[in-house]
């Protein structure tokens, strides 16, 4: 019953206020589909236009081979969860979820048995007949899903379903929205600004900034290797410096000061010497404790131990800030004014143009160039 | 991209309400500008207000209105704000019957003090006339300023007390901790920090004391006698023994708008002074109120409330003392009822409850769905209906049945003297206070809950009437019942429109009063002080809390 959701140059403006100028993608039959982006990226306004609360202004919006452009919200067949849950404060749990099935005027012996079906299936069956100041958030969480789901509809959308729980329920809800929607097999677009929370339920994530979208990809290649400077500074945590890609004799070699070396990764369009962006994540920093060692030399700021890892903070001889983590190794934590060296994961790290643009490694995969 | 703007419901009330407030609400005051700019002979002219503004008795019942008003409204803050300072930071021993009977006090009809403080401390009074025969002291008159002063006083104070509650209840306790962590307690932080933090509230609660005061209607009529304000000249001249002058009546209405807002925008320009928004996660816990100065404060408190609260009694109890109708005679007895019922108390009390039930539920349609067009639907021409709609918040009660009887006193409607026109009169003057309470319920209501119900397939009518509607309720229904209450103690703008068909209780009191049927009166205002009584009581059971309070 899941079905596909194209979505062809959508644009959104507010009076000559452009939020979203030229947006296309496309989700999957089933899939669970993140829009990700810092706050006033435009996911919010791409979601609920998507919903047919924000009005559309241009562009093409598809479920299945339907165009629901001019469709009214009510008739749309969605379900959705809102980031304050929006449960009717003057209903029970159990006519909370009834409400969507009454306004399709089932049959009542149906009504009942499916918002049964759907509380036992979000485990609230026993608090049916509370009013819902009574719930806690995760369980006013779990009859908003319930509601939406027990509709039956062609799509489940969420914005920032999990932001007002605490940290620990947070992590115990995403599981349960994961595996529901799994069981369900309905297409999901979540909203989120957690990276965290995003890579661990979706199966692809659309990062945006400033109503455009940057990549398209599974958490994995969205991580490993970012389109660009943004997603690669958006998602995790990162170093960035600037060098040089030098070239010879059809090598290519990652310059910073007077450490080199060999990239073996290089898409071959960008085989030329040039500045670049360089992008490397804390665990790809290698320290070394020998300091006329070969790499980049710099001197310990400030190191703290959190058990698994240590993370070391230092400046560079170019004066940069870099930050490492390291497994916290048996010998004694490097103190403040300690000299290292640290070299770089080759295959790990990313290189960009020195605009920012682009990521010039193969392997690369973007949907949205596809 | 077209079928999205399609004729909808709301469309079709934005129109239809804008329609109607510049019917109900425009035409009529542009009809008191016009007629207070033409004379007689329908020629544009200036007359009227320089026949005002040329003779000091004129100009002095605005005068005198100002002044008074000015000093009602620094007096009722002056033992309003002590009295919610110590009911709101001290545990005083029966707090609850401090804010219930306050509440009674403030909802009382506005004449009724008058009558009462009169029937104490009048020429007659019982308390004049003890002094005068026990010690042989002749106690100063209580007629003019002074007994304006002492009920408007007595009458508003209640209501400052209930606006700074809410305002003392929203100071975090942590900056009374950080005031005090920086060596500022008592007197020092109650004027450096707390009042300034209730500023805002301070100003609000100003701005109701003045617009009250100064259209009433009923107390400087009775207990002002020489003083003269110009809700009384308004109706002296409409109505008055010196023959009827509209279009001077008319001038005296426009000056008297241009006062209030001015007041107004004054008000709204200070209170622009304060912006900032605070709102308390840690409430003020209540300290206990020991010693000596714990038994001032309960001293103060039971001292003010009962005498703001004792003139009602007192005429409680007068309804029953033997009477002629207009003496009072020893003994006790049921004379005054059964003179009353001689002068239309049935049909008085029927068209009470009648104008009552019926002005509430329009009031509360129209505030309702205006509410939901401002809050949900903004658009400019919603934002006209917005402000259209306030427009009666600067029209004194007077002005608005002036204007009322002006505009549809004639031809086309001929509406003078019907219920249709009385019932008109109520809407209008109460409308921005529900409007308003009703405002503020909708905007916190998050606009997702809407959508959820619209996403599970309802359609935008069933949303309204079975998800915003109920949730609203709450603040509709403690909003209605005080303006039920404030309808059926309605004077200033009724006794302009009223005729023996559509007397009410309210007036029947006062046409009493003025006939010098003392005896009758009491009866008449004993049966609303009990009408107002359990009201309120009904209100104070339905709203639960008694912190929810919205006037």
């Amino acid at each position: 019953m899941s079905v596909e959701i194209r979505i062809s140059h959508a644009l959104k403006k507010y009076g000559d206020n452009v939020i979203i100028p030229d947006l296309s993608v496309n989700i999957k039959p089933g899939e669970f589909f993140t829009l990700l982006g810092p706050s006033g990226c435009g996911k919010t306004t791409l979601l609920r236009m998507i919903a047919g609360f924000n009005s559309i202004e241009g562009g093409d919006f598809f479920f299945g081979d339907k165009r629901i452009n001019d469709l009214d919200p009510s008739k749309r067949n969605i379900g959705m969860v809102f980031q304050n849950y929006a449960i009717f404060p003057h209903y029970t749990v159990r006519k909370n979820v009834e409400f969507g099935l009454k306004n399709r005027r089932m049959p009542r012996e149906e009504i009942k048995s499916r918002t049964d079906q759907f509380l036992k299936l979000m485990q609230i069956d026993t608090l049916a007949d509370r009013m819902p100041d009574r719930l806690s958030g995760g369980q006013q969480q779990r009859v908003a899903l319930a509601r939406a789901l027990c509709i039956s509809p062609d799509v489940l959308l969420m914005d920032e379903p999990l932001s007002n729980l605490d940290a620990k329920l947070r992590v115990e809800m995403r599981t349960v929205i994961k595996n529901i929607q799994h069981d369900v097999g309905i297409t999901c677009v979540y909203v989120t600004h957690d990276q965290e929370e995003a890579m661990a339920v979706s199966d692809r994530i659309a990062v945006m900034n400033a109503g455009v979208i940057q990549h398209i990809g599974n958490p994995k290649s969205i991580y490993q290797r970012p389109a660009n400077v943004f997603v690669a500074t958006f998602i995790g945590r990162t170093n960035m410096l600037e060098g040089e890609l030098q070239v010879e004799g059809g090598k290519a070699f990652l310059c910073l000061s007077d450490y080199r070396t060999q990239m073996d990764t290089v898409a071959p369009e960008y085989m030329q010497s040039q500045k670049i962006q360089i992008s490397v994540r804390p665990e790809e920093l290698l320290l070394n404790r020998d300091a006329n060692a070969d790499g980049l030399k710099g001197t310990v700021q400030d190191a703290v131990f959190l058990g698994l890892n240590t993370h070391y903070f230092v400046k560079l001889d170019s004066g940069e800030d870099v930050e490492i983590i390291q497994e916290s190794s048996i010998e004694e934590t490097l103190g403040k004014g300690a000299r290292i060296s640290l070299t770089i994961n080759t295959e790990k790290v990313n290189l960009f143009l020195a605009d920012g643009t682009k990521n010039i490694l193969t392997g690369v995969k973007n949907d949205l160039d596809a | 991209m077209e079928k999205n703007k399609k004729f909808e419901l709301w469309t079709v009330m934005t129109i239809v309400f804008f329609l109607l407030f510049l019917l109900i609400l425009v035409y009529p005051m542009f009809g008191i500008l016009k007629q207070s700019l033409y004379d007689k002979e329908g020629a544009l002219t200036l007359a009227n207000f320089s026949k005002f503004f040329a003779k000091k008795y004129y100009t002095n019942t605005i005068i005198n209105s100002f002044k008074v008003t000015i000093v009602v409204t620094l007096v009722s803050l002056l033992i309003g704000i002590p009295l919610s300072y110590f009911y709101s930071f001290y545990r005083l021993k029966g707090a609850k019957v401090i804010f219930v009977v306050s509440i009674l006090c403030c909802m009382s009809a506005p004449f009724l003090g008058a009558l009462s403080w009169i029937m104490l401390l009048g020429r007659n009074g019982i308390v004049t006339k003890f002094f005068l025969n026990v010690f042989k002291i002749r106690l100063g008159s209580i007629y003019g300023f002074k007994g304006i002063l002492l009920v408007q006083a007595l009458k508003y104070f209640p209501l400052v007390f209930i606006y700074m509650n809410g305002a003392f209840r929203n100071i975090d306790n942590t900056l009374i901790e950080a005031s005090a962590n920086m060596g500022c307690t008592g007197v020092r932080r109650f004027f450096k920090i707390i009042l300034q933090l209730s500023m805002p509230t301070v100003l609000a609660a100003s701005l109701m004391v003045f617009m009250q005061a100064f259209a009433d209607f009923g107390t400087p009529m009775i207990i002002g006698e020489g003083y003269r304000t110009f809700p009384v000249e308004i109706y002296s001249q409409y109505l008055g023994e010196n023959g009827r002058d509209y279009g001077f009546a008319a001038a005296i209405s426009v000056i008297a708008i241009l006062i209030t807002a001015l007041v107004f925008f004054l008000q709204q320009w200070a209170t622009g002074k304060f912006r900032f928004s605070i709102s308390a996660l840690h409430p003020v816990e209540k300290k206990p109120a020991k010693g000596i100065g714990g038994f001032l404060m309960h001293l103060y408190a039971y001292l003010l409330i009962f005498i703001g609260f004792a003139p009602n009694l007192y005429i409680v109890y007068l309804s029953f003392v033997n009477s002629d109708g207009a003496v009072f005679k020893t003994g006790y007895s049921f004379n005054n009822y059964r003179l009353a019922a001689k002068k239309l108390l049935v049909r008085s009390i029927n068209n009470t409850l009648t104008l009552g039930v019926g002005s509430l539920i329009i009031i509360i349609v129209f505030a309702v769905i205006v509410s939901y067009l401002v809050v949900r639907r903004s658009s400019p021409i919603n934002h006209a209906i917005d402000t259209m709609a306030m427009l009666p918040y600067i029209m004194p009660g007077a002005v608005v049945g002036i204007a009322l009887v002006m505009a549809f006193g004639s031809k086309p409607f001929a509406l003078t003297g019907t219920m249709t026109i009385m019932i008109l009169n109520l809407v209008v003057r109460r409308m921005p206070y529900t409007i308003r309470s009703a405002s503020a319920t909708l905007m916190q209501i998050s606009p997702s809950i809407e959508e959820a119900a619209i996403s599970l397939g309802a359609s935008k009518l069933k949303t309204f009437a079975r998800i915003t509607v109920p949730m609203m309720s709450s603040g509709i229904v403690s909003g209605a019942i005080l303006s039920w209450v404030a309808i059926v103690t309605e004077l200033s703008g009724s006794i302009i429109l009223y005729n023996n068909k559509t007397i009410t209780l309210t007036m029947s009191t006062y046409v009493q009063i003025n006939r010098g049927n003392y005896g009758t009166a009491c009866a008449f205002a004993a049966i609303l002080t009990v009408v107002t009584i359990l009201s309120l009581l009904i209100y104070i059971k339905v709203s639960g809390s008694e912190d929810d309070i919205k006037l």
